[in-house]
């Protein structure tokens, strides 16, 4: 009989080994889906790899699509540190672009070294307050925030829907919700002759400063303490309720950057449509990366590429759109379950 | 000995290149909608005019479907005019600027938009009159109701849109002047559930005859659990709702991508406006229900050959707005124009454009 049993200290080395393992078993398991289909089941997955990453369109296609993944979900890593389960990534993403797209519109005329801080600064405000409403019912109403970041998101998306189809309308677009085009100084630009934006390199630097902030300072100190025993943190005199409204905060702003870069770089105006669920995908990257930015940083690419790659299935082999979907699932389900066996292993009665 | 098996292996590689095929390069052409395709609604039926386009001589196709109106749909026509297609279709309207950004990165590939009104040296815009379907839908269900409220489920508030509501309201008032047509907006292209609740929310008002502009036949699975009628778009959808299916307003895309396609092929492709109608078969209606009696659907019948020989204009005044305020004079008729533009509800129709 197998029994299972904690590991008296979890996988080092050899951990990399069950992502991979994870990573091959899921793939297998659609490429048998692939031939019940009766679809070229290795044909099938070299098109995904080769769409995904397999050329410099691919990889620039990828990182683009990464770079809204990575900002949410650095976000959310960053209050999950402190155990605080910040769902409401999308809100503050649809909050983030409302916030940009105001200072593009309404301050359309000054030049981009003037417009686009402005247009960071209007969706990091803006964000940051659809972080800080969960964290101050969290302090001084009791309200869980699982529920309260929740429930803004549906607040958040509304309001970018009124404004779009109200105020902000478009007087050329017929009537379909979207703002108009904003100015060339509103749009971040493309660097060189490449597809890729600045707002990658924006990633880059928040992502450092991130990483750094967790591991060297006093806040990355206070943050990881309470995170993992709310009460010996207390014992320790660290400043709880700051810090939750500081996570919240920084959580809200990031996820807000999101919004801004994907408005302003991909779309160039403010659509619904400009909400793809980055922010539920945000949470997932968070948990597969263990909150570590780096490992952030490489789930946002995989999972982009994974996104970007069945288009290409799609196109090539004509599959249908709902087993790119099926697919991405089963990654992420092997994986995630995979890192159960990091703590975990079966052993004989 | 090895010059001679070189020289062999040469001579084998040759003979097989001119045993390729000897027939022009193939035309490549790309679809890409904003729904899956599943089977019935707004994809479905761009997808039949993929398979008659598929199944010309020297064509091949392919397509992406679920293409959100954004961010990925630029990728996607991005990533097929890579891969070498020659003609892409873009079956939404929502993908309009970013056919024309990427339309803009490669001058060689020929772009057609649907619904659209942009248009470049290698982008196109196509579109149908299916308002003149939903005219002759409308007068069927103003024929067969006897609540005299007809229900309206309606995806976005545009001028496609509105244009088609009126329309139908047009149709029904021409038989029925004391109809009524409510509408429901449910801001989504492609949402059975949302669809279905509003067609429900209607028939709860008195509606007795569901009429719909969206991609599903959610609305008509709705009139049929509840026992009244319905009027289908985009295809049939008899088989969804057979108690209930009056008839339905249909895209006939195959006649306008064969021709689209025979032009390109043949290098008479311009970029131009296309909208066609009744006259060109690109729209029409579907077979009546056993339900429809013999006089609705003869008189039907009369009002799409009058439409299509172009001795009926669907709106040609006088037309008075909800406001019963007169927009357009006995005697005259709207321009395309001002069709395209329409952001007004013609009397009888209850609801906002809002």
């Amino acid at each position: 009989m197998l029994q299972l049993r904690k590991r008296p200290t979890p996988l080092g080395w050899s951990a990399p080994l069950v992502f991979v393992t994870a990573v091959v078993l899921s793939l297998a398991v659609s490429a048998l889906l692939l031939r019940l289909q009766g679809q070229p089941a290795w044909e099938g997955l070299a098109v995904f790899f080769q769409s995904g990453f397999g050329s410099t369109w691919a990889l620039e296609d990828t990182l683009n699509k990464a770079v809204p993944l990575f900002l949410c979900s650095l976000g959310v890593a960053v209050a999950f540190k402190l155990q605080i389960w910040n769902i409401g990534a999308e809100g503050q993403f649809a909050l983030g672009a409302v916030g940009a797209t105001w200072a593009a519109l309404y301050f359309s005329f000054l030049p981009w070294f003037f417009l686009l801080p402005l247009m960071l600064l209007s969706a990091t405000i803006a964000g940051g307050i659809w972080g800080l409403i969960p964290a101050l019912l969290k302090l001084y109403m009791r309200a869980n925030e699982i529920i309260t970041t929740l429930m803004l998101n549906y607040i958040g998306i509304l309001i970018l829907e009124f404004l779009v189809y109200g105020s902000w309308k478009d007087r050329a677009s017929f009537g379909f919700p979207m703002t108009p085009v904003f100015e060339s100084g509103a749009v971040i630009a493309r660097i060189g002759r490449t597809n890729l934006h600045y707002g990658l390199l924006l990633c880059l630097a928040i992502g450092l400063a991130m990483a750094l902030v967790l591991a060297y300072t006093r806040f990355g100190y206070e943050l990881k303490a309470s995170g993992e025993n709310p009460r010996a943190g207390r014992y320790a005199h660290i400043p709880y309720k700051k810090l939750v409204i500081l996570v919240l905060v920084i959580s809200g702003a990031l996820a807000g950057w999101a919004g801004f870069v994907e408005t302003s770089a991909t779309l160039n105006r403010l659509q619904p449509s400009v909400m793809a669920g980055y922010g539920y995908t945000a949470i997932v990257v968070a948990w597969l990366a263990r909150l570590n930015p780096l490992g952030i940083a490489l789930f946002s690419f995989l999972l982009a590429g994974m996104l970007v790659g069945v288009e290409g299935m799609q196109l090539e082999l004509q599959i249908p759109a709902a087993f790119g979907k099926i697919m991405e699932g089963l990654i992420l389900l092997t994986v995630l379950s995979g890192q159960f066996f990091r703590n975990y292993r079966f052993a004989r009665r | 000995m090895r010059t001679k098996s070189l020289c062999l292996l040469f001579g084998a590689l040759i003979l097989l290149l001119a045993a390729g095929p000897v027939s022009a390069k193939d035309l490549k052409v790309g679809f890409i909608y904003v729904t899956p395709i599943g089977d019935a609604g707004y994809s479905y039926m761009h997808d039949q005019g993929r398979q008659a386009v598929e199944a010309m001589v020297g064509v091949d196709t392919s397509y992406v479907e679920a293409v959100q109106e954004g961010p990925d749909a630029e990728r996607v026509l991005r990533n097929m005019a890579r891969k070498g297609f020659d003609l892409i279709f873009a079956t939404s309207y929502g993908y309009m600027d970013s056919v024309i950004k990427v339309a803009k990165q490669f001058p060689e590939i020929i772009f057609m938009h649907f619904s659209g009104f942009k248009r470049a040296e290698n982008v196109g815009t196509y579109f149908g009159r299916i308002y003149q379907a939903r005219y002759l839908t409308g007068i069927a269900a103003g024929k067969m109701t006897t609540s005299n409220v007809l229900g309206y489920v309606a995806a976005y508030p545009i001028p496609e849109v509105i244009r088609g509501i009126n329309a139908f309201t047009l149709g029904a008032r021409s038989v029925n002047p004391e109809v009524q047509v409510r509408v429901v907006w449910t801001k989504s292209w492609y949402d059975p559930a949302t669809e279905k609740e509003a067609a429900k929310s209607l028939i709860d008002v008195g509606a007795d005859v569901i009429a719909q502009h969206a991609d599903s036949p959610a609305p008509q699975e709705a009139a049929q659990e509840s026992g009244v009628y319905s009027i289908g778009y985009n295809s049939d959808m008899s088989s969804f709702a057979p108690d209930s299916h009056l008839t339905a307003a249909i895209w006939k895309y195959q006649n306008l991508y064969r021709d689209i396609v025979k032009q390109v092929k043949n290098d008479t492709w311009k970029s131009t406006d296309i909208w066609a109608g009744l006259d060109e078969n690109v729209v029409g209606i579907a077979p009546f229900g056993p339900m429809v009696d013999t006089e609705t659907a003869e008189l039907v019948t009369a009002k799409k050959e009058a439409i299509a020989a172009g001795d009926l204009q669907v709106f040609s005044g006088p037309i008075r707005d909800q406001d019963g305020e007169l927009r357009v004079e006995k005697g005259e008729a709207m321009s395309d124009e001002e069709l395209l533009g329409m952001t007004w509800f013609v009397e009888n129709v209850v609801g906002t454009t809002q």
